[in-house]
């Protein structure tokens, strides 16, 4: 169970679909490494000095891009931020351009987040510069997920056995996939719950308990991950108001106290305070949702570091 | 596959170096103990409890994990990334003596790393080196101030340090590098 690689597989992070448990248990036990750095006076270490991490942001972005600005800079990488508005990008061809062009300056690493689910998986085919997916379209978000484990780990101490409880929108939510696919290799038991309009099907295929009960789903729970309602994704009604929404499934005092005394509450962010969270919730002695920001920085790092070693991703210059 | 340091060579080593510690600094007052993973750590252990029989004062202890600040961490064509693992020294560095302790001291580099390392954890008064063996070989202008024991090698052997905390026995061996130490 607790086994851990020496190295990742692959040349790119492109979803947790791809790392098996060993992979996973090395990422997280080298971004326990990585967070002593943040406790530094001098919050720097010259790991990836003279390497060069391009974050190309096809979506809009800040905490995301953000955390990974960050951790380059904390591990001395050469980063350059490329926001490219959606309505200026043809898919296909164009995506492939970009990145060709973007590579003749020989980085190491590229962190992509695109609107179309599968873009960063073009892009690791095309480009010899290591693909670091961090969100595409309603596919995954790899890092997302492994910062959320690192999270409940560093908290519980363990992830096999934990029930966690994720509500939301799961429907539009890579946060979600990536979270499913990770914390059931992990040994988790999921619940999953939202409203039926944004319940993906076949849930039970993945291993996750699926209701439409908030109740059922927070009993006992060691862990409730809470996820946004994204309105930008939503075409079309999904639910009648927000405020209906908050009645049945926003997180409420009265709810949280359902789940174990000892449980954590979770929320990627950005938060939509009385929409899928009850400020008194996400503010509450029990909300982790900082410590997931701060715990992002240490779990991309650990990604870099491992993703730009071994010489495979280096262009030739 | 000759043993050059068995337990009680490299217990009363410690032991001189111990003193030699107290001596050097005029006591043991605003020193503390670094050892660099993996061997290093339980040396300076070793260290501080001989310290407190000796002075009666404990020294702070910490260790120091140098994987991000090699100088080989890229150059591998192919191969994975060295495991980094936790540095934890839960005290300021700012105006102590601080003794950084490592087992072997072979080119150098891993010292170059654990000076830059402990740099950027703050302004220490000084850095002094403990090492179990110096084995000669320097690439760079480094030397230890307490050495156990210096040992002439070729750059065809290896020197083997086990520890009872981590390999369970006391033992500095000489092995031949080209794979054939049956």
């Amino acid at each position: 169970m607790s086994e851990t690689a020496s190295r990742l597989r692959g040349k790119d992070l492109l979803g947790i679909a791809d790392l098996d448990v060993s992979e996973i248990n090395l990422i997280l036990d080298t971004a326990e490494a990585m967070k002593e750095v943040a406790s530094r006076p001098i919050k720097k270490v010259p790991t990836l000095r003279g390497k060069t991490v391009i974050n190309l942001f096809f979506e809009p972005s800040t905490r995301t891009r953000t955390s990974f600005e960050i951790a380059e800079k904390r591990l001395s990488a050469d980063t350059l931020n490329i926001a490219i508005a959606m309505s200026s990008v043809v898919k296909g061809e164009t995506l492939i351009d970009t990145a060709l062009n973007l590579e003749a300056i020989a980085p190491a690493i590229m962190v992509v987040r695109h609107a179309s689910s599968g873009a960063c998986h073009l892009l690791a085919r095309t480009c010899r510069a290591g693909i670091v997916n961090a969100g595409d379209g309603t596919h995954e978000h790899p890092t997302q997920g492994l910062l959320d484990a690192f999270t409940i780990r560093e908290r519980k101490g363990r992830i096999a056995g934990l029930k966690i409880a994720i509500v939301g929108d799961l429907l539009h939510s890579r946060v979600f996939r990536s979270n499913i696919l990770l914390l059931t290799k992990l040994g988790a038991d999921i619940w999953a719950c939202g409203p039926p309009t944004l319940m993906p099907p076949g849930l039970d295929r993945l291993g996750v308990h699926a209701t439409t009960r908030v109740d059922e789903a927070v009993d006992g729970a060691d862990a409730i991950m809470m996820l946004r309602i994204q309105l930008e994704r939503m075409q079309g009604g999904f639910f009648p108001s927000l405020r209906e929404y908050f009645t049945v499934f926003g997180m409420t005092p009265e709810r949280v106290r359902l789940a174990k005394p000892d449980a954590i509450i979770m929320h990627p962010g950005p938060m939509n305070r009385g929409v899928e969270i009850a400020s008194e919730v996400a503010d509450g002695p029990a909300s982790v949702i900082l410590d997931q920001v701060t715990n992002g920085v240490a779990v991309r790092m650990a990604v870099l570091y491992l993703l730009a070693g071994g010489g495979e991703n280096e262009v030739a210059a | 596959m000759p043993i050059v340091m068995d337990a009680d060579r490299v217990s009363r080593s410690l032991t001189r170096i111990a003193h030699e510690i107290v001596e050097h600094n005029l006591g043991v007052d605003h020193v503390a103990l670094v050892g660099v993973r993996t061997r290093g750590v339980p040396i300076a252990r070793r260290l501080a409890s001989l310290l407190l029989t000796i002075t009666g004062r404990e020294v702070p202890g910490g260790a120091l994990d140098i994987t991000l600040y090699r100088d080989d961490l890229m150059k591998h064509a192919v191969g994975p990334q060295p495991i980094v693992r936790r540095t934890e020294i839960p005290f300021s560095l700012d105006d102590r003596h601080i003794v950084l302790v490592d087992d072997v001291l072979f080119t150098g580099r891993t010292i170059r790393a654990a000076l830059d390392a402990l740099i950027d954890f703050g302004r220490p008064r000084t850095i002094q080196l403990v090492v179990l063996v110096d084995r000669g070989h320097r690439e760079l202008p480094i030397k230890a101030d307490y050495v156990g024991k210096n040992l002439p090698t070729s750059l065809a052997e290896t020197v083997r340090v086990r520890l009872a905390e981590t390999d369970g026995i006391d033992e500095v061996s000489i092995e031949r590098a080209e794979g054939d130490q049956a």
